[in-house]
């Protein structure tokens, strides 16, 4: 009798809510490109740079973060149209829009950035799990081990659920902030309103300009375009795509907030140089929140590790004509993952040569990255304004207007930044 | 007439290298005539927007390798 009764509200409940059942059974087929860009944003170098400037300004820049969010959406959202309408991957795109030159340009410097950037996933990785005494070639050895994994079983959707759940490890910073009990009063007080504290200096302008810099780097660009084709996502999938990347663009700014509380509540008035130097300083005090950090760090290096070298390898096999596909197997893709296995070993070795100059690496990430983003980005708009190519669905006069102007955003401060990187006293 | 036939099993390591290398780089060159001509329509804003890119890239350029001569010199 009770069992007809729950089957009964269950089937009623069913009956109610189908249509969201149905829309949330679709979303989770579609869903993954946009939710992985966003999170894998969050890289080894973008938690150091969101601990940095919580330590430094305390819980005020929170509204820059905000802001943020749109930024990313509305570049990235991009990629879905173009991979859904074209079903080539940018690299192909910009061989075949604006030729050779451009297209060789692209690919060799997408590949240099990448690979230097896999590095400093690297770095942050060893740095982030040394914290529980493993050293640096065993850290190498596991996430060589498991990328590998991630690949062999050639199915994309393995693949693609594989990542999703080493992006909800990356909510870690969520209870850590918890933990350390922020004020919530001095939060909203401080941190919604935009403010410039200490006035615009040279240090708040390198610090905003660092956070752009996180926020949008060329190989997202690639990375999703790519994942958008590989997946098989279509024209009627381009709104369940936009949602996806909106979805991904919340998560990333919530997770960037939540670190910014950590570090703004714990670590605040310190000077700190990276998010393993954050996590070790909070190990006296807060050991749990510590390890959750050194947990999310090495979470992000991996993710971030995981779409840099895909997006160099699916950008390869598009533009040489290998089988680039994440549902082929290694015999059926060889040079595809070849180039994969070769960047991710090479970069992990890199890491373990003794003395090598790791920081002087991570330094000049920022400034190859900023020969690379504007012309992946004026690529984009170019692209996406082409009747041609995208028919009804290029850009609108609103779109450009907003996309122009986040670009034109980005590339500027972006510059800045690597500027400031070459000359340090630049800013004064 | 004897014919001549090329003996594979002995070809030396530097012929085979050679093979390799003469096949990738026909691919690079089959991949520039796919490409050669840009397929997208050379509007006013698409050649003004390739221009600011060249400038900016060689001004990039420029930077770079003055701060290199700079480092190089101390």
């Amino acid at each position: 009798m009770g069992g007809d009764l729950s089957v009964n509200y269950l089937s009623r409940f069913y009956y109610q809510y189908r249509r969201v059942i149905k829309a949330l059974q679709l979303y989770l087929l579609i869903a993954g490109p946009g939710l992985i860009v966003m999170i894998a944003d969050n890289d080894a170098g973008g938690i150091t740079t969101y601990a940095a400037t919580g330590a430094k300004f305390g819980y005020a820049l929170i509204w820059f973060l905000v802001l943020l969010g749109p930024v990313a959406y509305y570049v990235q959202e991009m990629t879905v149209r173009l991979g859904a309408v074209t079903k080539h991957g940018h690299a192909e795109a910009i061989f075949a829009a604006f030729g050779p030159f451009w297209g060789w340009f692209s690919l060799i410097d997408l590949s240099l950035v990448n690979w230097l950037t896999l590095i400093t996933e690297f770095i942050g990785m060893t740095a982030a799990l040394s914290i529980f005494n493993i050293p640096p070639v065993i850290t190498v050895v596991i996430v060589i081990g498991i990328m590998m994994f991630m690949v062999v079983q050639g199915r994309y959707w393995t693949w693609e659920k594989l990542a999703m759940f080493f992006c909800l490890l990356n909510l870690v910073y969520i209870p850590a902030a918890f933990m350390v009990h922020p004020d919530v009063g001095s939060i909203l007080q401080k941190g919604i309103i935009p403010n410039f504290p200490g006035g615009i200096t040279a240090t708040l302008i390198f610090f905003l300009m660092a956070n752009i810099g996180t926020t949008i780097a060329p190989w997202m660009i690639f990375f999703q375009q790519s994942a958008v084709v590989d997946k098989g996502m279509g024209k009627k999938d381009i709104p369940w795509g936009k949602l996806d990347t909106i979805l991904g663009a919340v998560f990333t700014v919530v997770v960037a907030i939540f670190i910014v509380l950590v570090t703004g509540t714990v670590l605040y008035g310190m000077d700190i140089q990276s998010a393993a130097q954050a996590s070790t300083t909070m190990m006296g005090s807060y050991p749990l929140v510590g390890t959750l950090l050194a947990i999310g760090l090495f979470d992000a290096g991996l993710l971030g590790a995981i779409c840099i070298s895909l997006a160099s390898s699916w950008a390869f096999g598009e533009v040489f004509g290998w089988a680039h596909s994440l549902n082929n197997r290694i015999r059926e893709a060889p040079w595809f993952y070849a180039y994969y296995f070769f960047a991710i070993i090479t970069a992990g070795l890199v890491v373990l040569i003794p003395h090598a100059p790791l920081v002087l690496i991570t330094l000049f990430v920022q400034v190859i990255a900023v020969t690379l983003l504007p012309a992946a980005l004026v690529f984009l708009i170019l692209l996406l304004n082409n009747e041609e190519i995208m028919g009804e669905y290029r850009n609108t006069t609103i779109q450009n207007l907003v996309s122009i102007t986040i670009v034109i955003g980005i590339i500027s401060l972006s510059t800045l930044y690597a500027f400031s990187v070459l000359f340090p006293g630049m800013f004064g | 007439m004897e014919k001549f036939e090329p003996d594979i099993k002995s070809e030396s390591s530097e012929g085979r290298s050679d093979r390799f290398l003469a096949r990738h780089l026909s691919k690079f060159t089959e991949i520039n005539k796919k490409y050669a001509k840009p397929h997208i329509r050379m509007t006013p804003m698409v050649r003004i927007a390739l221009l600011g890119l060249r400038i900016y890239l060689i001004v990039l350029v420029l930077v770079l390798v003055y701060k290199f001569y700079t480092l190089i010199r101390v």
